[in-house]
């Protein structure tokens, strides 16, 4: 099944036509209505008219997520305010969160990609789909929600937690497509199975997952656990949400909905433009958003794209699942964690030296955090429990600043390893690439 | 009298013990008394030394975390009930005993016990009050 079969197995041809006009609509619109657009494209001495080619898209400046977060809250809009129906934000660990307004047209293409999507993963309007992405802020909740009611498909709007209730209701509702992030499935698995629920109880016919990254095997053990395939989703809020890019039944890589956003593969050293099958960091533009356009968007993440008429009968260029990341994000359980934060919380305790090392591991699915902190003489106390309680109080500064549970581990001064120049403060040992 | 302790923090892992051990050795400190606190992730060694300052400035040197403290070191009567009655000392003065470890004289073959109350100015004047025989730390440094 193709939900919008006409656009979606366009041919080469008629995609580029269309994302050249529309490009050129959006760099208007960018360059008239959002003063920051204005006073980068004076700066590189660009204008939209010079947009003659989709090839000249490389003349155009990029936008960084510090851009965004520089004109927080409502700097990039690019309508007036009551043309805003809805605003989402991210999470906003690394500072101000960046924020993200839609229109109702805006609304209406992310509710179309995410209907494109949820198709791909075989969703009817016969289904039942129980989303256990968050509602709220986060765009997840929302995407697959507008995306499935946009189908007709039946939503249990449940969100993420009361984990023992998701398996009642899976089983109750005989839900037939769910949707997570992969660690949360997992744990899902897990609590199923202690409830006595085995696969055969299931009626699931296809998963949906995204947020997080993972590994080829994760997928494996996620469909035999669910006894289902299972596809992944991509997407941000700065560019819409969930919905950038899905999964077709090859379930070799993502179909990016190129009518609605042009990628491109950089190099994140020189910034030059990458040929097609380089893997480089993904840039995006939307070409259709109304209330925030965003013209050429570092997304930090790393990936390459393929294209080609896919074996699903689609012609929208293929991306990669996401690899690895140009700059020093974690992405722990869901939740984005950047060194920064744990360092801003050691900080917080008297008497910590600036020596720590953050270690991740994923030993049953779900990820563990653990940071070394080498002890002083100001820390150090003669007693157990004050030594132990001094370790608690650690964790939760750092549970307090980044939102999840860490585990601290005291260590010997000098034992960290010491580098020159810039320190090694990350060992992520989830082997995900 | 109280007597000078070398704290020492330590890995909970295989050769920790021993570095420190070690260290003390090559600069020819004969430990005197010794006793560890483990946890699952770190253990506190604590030792006492004869010239204790330069103890730590040697292990510091090493980089070792090193804390000086102080311990009561009391003489108990190498019978049944010999701890059990200082103890009491203590408890009847309400005073709370962080930890302790005991070890042989064999050179005046007694018994003696190191005791670490949380409040050590009061222990010892409860150790005082209640008779007991408290060792002066030239006593310990010289066994």
């Amino acid at each position: 099944m193709i939900w919008n079969e006409k656009i979606e197995c366009a041919s080469r041809e008629e995609i580029e036509e269309l994302q050249l006009e529309r490009l050129q609509d959006v760099v208007k619109r960018a360059y008239e209505n959002v003063p920051y657009y204005r006073k980068r494209f004076d700066e590189e001495g660009v204008k939209p008219k010079d947009i003659k080619t989709l090839d000249d898209i490389k003349k155009l400046p990029l936008t960084t997520k510090d851009d965004l977060r520089a004109a927080y809250p409502f700097g990039m809009f690019a309508v007036p305010h009551r043309e805003i129906v809805e605003v989402h934000t991210s999470s906003g660990t690394t500072g101000k969160p960046t924020v993200s307004g839609y229109t109702r047209e805006d609304i209406q293409i992310w509710s179309e990609v995410m209907a494109r999507g949820l198709t791909m993963f075989g969703l009817t309007e016969d289904d039942i789909i129980q989303n256990t992405h968050g509602y709220g802020l986060f765009t997840g909740g929302f995407g697959v929600h507008y995306g499935a009611q946009n189908i007709g498909a039946t939503v249990i709007p449940i969100s993420t937690g009361q984990t023992r209730r998701q398996i009642e209701i899976m089983k109750d509702f005989g839900t037939t497509v769910l949707i997570f992030t992969p660690s949360y499935g997992l744990y899902l698995a897990e609590v199923a199975e202690e409830e006595g629920l085995t696969k055969e109880d299931l009626k699931l016919k296809s998963i949906g997952f995204g947020a997080e990254m993972w590994t080829e095997e994760m997928r494996q053990e996620i469909q035999n656990r669910f006894n289902a395939p299972a596809y992944n989703i991509y997407g941000l809020t700065e560019i819409i949400g969930p919905g950038v890019a899905l999964e077709c039944s090859e379930q070799d890589g993502l179909h990016v909905m190129e009518d609605h956003f042009y990628p491109e593969i950089i190099d994140s050293q020189t910034l030059e433009v990458l040929p097609e099958g380089e893997k480089g960091e993904l840039v995006l533009t939307t070409l259709t958003r109304q209330g925030m356009p965003i013209i050429r968007f570092r997304t930090k993440d790393v990936t390459c794209l393929r294209n080609g008429t896919c074996a699903c009968g689609r012609t929208h260029v293929k991306m990669d699942r996401i690899t690895g990341r140009t700059d020093d994000m974690l992405k722990i359980r869901g939740v984005a964690v950047f060194p920064s934060q744990i360092e801003k919380a050691l900080l917080k305790m008297d008497g910590i030296e600036p020596h720590y090392q953050i270690i991740v591991t994923r030993p049953h699915h779900l990820d563990e955090l653990e940071v070394q902190v080498e002890t002083s003489p100001k820390l150090f106390s003669d007693e157990v429990k004050e030594l132990v309680g001094i370790k608690k109080k650690i964790e939760n500064y750092i549970q307090n600043e980044i939102g999840l549970r860490v585990d601290v581990t005291l260590v010997e001064p000098k034992t960290l390893p010491r580098s020159e120049g810039k320190a090694v403060r990350v060992i992520d040992k989830r082997e995900l690439s | 009298m109280k007597i000078k302790q070398l704290s020492i923090f330590l890995e909970n892992k295989k050769g920790r013990m021993r570095n420190a051990l070690e260290v003390l050795a090559e600069a020819g400190f004969n430990i005197r008394a010794l006793s560890i606190a483990d946890t699952s992730d770190f253990g506190i060694l604590r030792l006492i030394v004869p010239e204790p300052d330069a103890a730590k400035k040697v292990l510091e040197e090493n980089n070792f975390v090193v804390k000086v403290g102080y311990v009561i070191a009391v003489e108990m009567s190498d019978q049944p009930g010999g701890l059990s009655s200082i103890l009491g000392m203590l408890d009847d003065s309400d005073i709370n005993l962080d930890y302790l470890y005991a070890f042989v004289d064999e050179k005046e073959e007694r018994a003696i016990v190191l005791l670490h109350p949380e409040d050590i100015d009061a222990g010892l004047e409860a150790l005082e009050k209640g008779g007991a025989t408290i060792i002066p730390s030239e006593d310990v440094y010289n066994w």
